[in-house]
């Protein structure tokens, strides 16, 4: 135990938070790892450096199919989740009315709600639409999932927005419309294209909603799951889950910045004249 | 004949703004209560009041960003009601300046000008002239956040004054500076108002500000307007107790009517006997007794053997100092409260010891009558 503390000089709390970091991460560190293994089994030792398994990629039809599929449901499910949460965010944080928090609770639901029921209800709900299921009906539920992270990007860059901004550029002779075009705009603008990013990522990796209700067509987390059927194509996979993950966690870090940015520029208004 | 420039423009008596039994109620809650106003044209005019008392309420109203629960207001002969705040020939200096953080400080200043579609150049050289006016020449490439607290301030200045409306208003512009800078800007923004002849609608709750910068001022307390005169007439005269404390120091005597007519009252005190004053306007007589206040520096020490006119003897019971100027605690005998009284130090009014039998010289024009 000594030796634990002298190896690490935060003592336990420092040992505490780097096996946290261990368990969290080391599942997603093997991915890259088998990733560029020569052999055709994830098991250690390791037998060899390649990187054919990722020069195959570009080589299968489906997987492309499948990737297109997935960026066009993506950008759909960003941008009509981000429409909807924009009007959502500025109603939460600019105006006062009865059942507000309740509705901000009914919004952000989705978040905590298993996913594979989400995914069964809206199944049902489609068929008796009559709709058929396709690429549609998967960016009609990635939405769903998708508004609460936008919800809660935009209200963070919305809050504190200073009133007195819009009232200003009213004053001037701006109409609403104007006002919202260059002021509001300009000023949450670094939100809008953070809560694009996340919901763009969240669609990108979505499985259970994405799998009941696509029609014929794979998104790429589909495709990934039907090829696990395949042993020999396994490598290609853990190739592809490599992808994601890196751009997954590129995509994230620009939305955290862009977040950030538009909550500093908006709140901190306050503290510039001090 | 060319028209001469003016500089000092002389006071109109045409009015600007009328604004006539408002009301703004907040369910049962009465911000603004039946207030009845006229501002003239060309006029500093000050809404004074604590806070919570409806002076940025009416402010906001002139506005355009509330409206009244009832009564009108009309700006410039124009009634306001239906018209919103982007078609209102007000514009406004916001308490937090409202700078745009997004835009550097030209494009700051530029922005209501946008929509005019101002052709060759004009926009530039109005943009110019209104940086001039606030001293910002030179900084309008800066942005907004590399501004100190006094040029953002100069900046909403700016903005404003570049879209030449016919009244502006500035809702406590001053609060946020620290005491030096914002002494010298009353200074500057009494300039500005007398050079562009523009009518001001300050808003404040800096009675000092008030006095400094106002031709008129309206004291306001609880949603209803307690005075409207000049800075010299609401501090020399105040029609009530409230309107006399809010304004500084105040001693306040309990007086007997004996006589009252038209214009004046003729009243018995017991520390000051009988005096003869003027009948405030808004007096309402209350039973048989009234008040009266007198500043705290119209009341004078008397030296060694100096006589006056009119005189109260006293002893020191406090003495306190404060640089230029000490403030004397005098118990006078017949009157509840002692008597507070500011002498300047070039007497030595800062060496009196405690305890000390003086004589205060006073003019009976200064006690005034006023409602409680």
């Amino acid at each position: 135990m000594i030796a634990v503390r002298r190896f690490l000089p935060g003592g336990w709390l420092a040992a505490y938070a780097f096996l946290y970091v261990v368990f969290l991460y080391l599942p997603v560190i093997f991915l890259p790892i088998f990733s560029v293994n020569t052999a055709a089994t994830p098991k250690f030792p390791l037998t060899g450096f390649t990187l054919h398994w990722y020069e195959d990629l570009p080589r299968t039809p489906a997987l492309l199919d499948a990737a297109w599929n997935s960026l066009i449901v993506g950008v759909s499910a960003a941008v009509l989740s981000t429409l909807l949460g924009i009007l959502a965010a500025r109603s939460i944080t600019r105006y006062r009315y009865p059942g507000r928090s309740t509705i901000h609770g009914l919004i952000m639901a989705p978040l905590v709600l298993p996913e594979v029921i989400v995914a069964i209800s809206m199944l049902l709900v489609m068929l008796q639409l009559g709709l058929s299921l396709s690429l549609f009906t998967v960016v009609l539920g990635h939405v769903l999932v998708c508004i609460p992270y936008s919800m809660t990007v935009l209200t963070s860059g919305f809050e504190g927005f200073d009133r007195s901004l819009e009232e200003a550029s009213a004053d001037l002779g701006e109409s609403a419309f104007g006002t919202f075009r260059r002021v509001t705009l300009p000023m949450v603008a670094p939100a809008i294209i953070s809560s694009l990013l996340v919901c763009f990522t969240i669609s990108l990796d979505e499985f259970i909603i994405a799998f009941f209700l696509t029609g014929t067509e794979a998104t790429l987390p589909i495709y990934i799951w039907g090829q696990l059927r395949f042993a020999a194509k396994l490598p290609g996979v853990l190739a592809l889950g490599t992808l994601l993950l890196v751009a997954s966690f590129l995509l994230m870090t620009v939305a955290e910045i862009l977040r950030r940015r538009a909550a500093r520029r908006t709140q901190n208004e306050g503290g510039l004249y001090a | 004949m060319p028209e001469q420039p003016q500089i000092l423009r002389p006071q109109s008596d045409r009015s600007m703004i009328e604004i006539e039994n408002v009301t703004r109620s907040y369910g049962a809650f009465k911000a603004l209560d039946d207030a009845s106003l006229t501002i003239r044209e060309g006029e500093f005019f000050s809404l004074l009041g604590p806070s919570g008392c409806g002076k940025t309420t009416l402010l906001r109203m002139i506005a355009g960003f509330d409206n009244p629960t009832s009564g009108s207001i009309s700006v410039g002969g124009q009634p306001m009601e239906g018209i919103p705040a982007n078609r209102r020939p007000t514009n406004m200096v916001f308490q937090s300046y409202a700078i745009f953080p997004h835009l550097n400080v030209e494009q700051n200043v530029a922005y209501g000008l946008k929509r005019l579609r101002l052709q060759g150049g004009e926009e530039k050289r109005r943009v110019e002239e209104a940086l001039a006016q606030v001293s910002l020449t030179g900084l309008g490439k800066r942005l907004a956040t590399e501004l100190s607290g006094g040029q953002r301030q100069r900046v909403a200045l700016a903005r404003a004054l570049v879209m030449r409306p016919k009244v502006l208003l500035l809702d406590e512009p001053l609060s946020a500076l620290d005491k030096k800078l914002r002494e010298q800007m009353q200074v500057e923004l009494r300039r500005l108002q007398q050079a562009v002849g523009i009518t001001f609608v300050l808003v404040t709750h800096d009675q000092y500000e008030a006095l400094a910068m106002s031709d008129r001022i309206a004291v306001m307390f609880g949603g209803k307007i307690a005075q409207v005169a000049s800075p010299k007439e609401i501090y020399q005269r105040p029609v009530t107790r409230q309107v006399a404390d809010f304004l500084g120091g105040m001693n306040f005597v309990k007086a007997q009517i004996v006589e009252e007519n038209g214009a004046s009252l003729v009243v018995d005190t017991l520390g000051f006997g009988r005096i003869k004053t003027d009948k405030p306007k808004a007096f309402v007589r209350n039973g048989g007794g009234t008040t009266l206040g007198i500043r705290p520096e119209r009341l004078r020490v008397l030296w060694d053997n100096a006589t006056a006119k009119f005189e109260v003897a006293g002893k020191v019971v406090e003495r306190h100092y404060f640089g230029e100027i000490t403030h004397l605690i005098v118990e006078i005998p017949g009157l509840e409260k002692p008597l507070s009284v500011t002498e300047t130090n070039d007497f030595g009014a800062d060496d009196i010891p405690v305890g000390t039998s003086i004589r205060l010289a006073y003019d009976p024009e200064a006690l005034v009558a006023m409602a409680d």
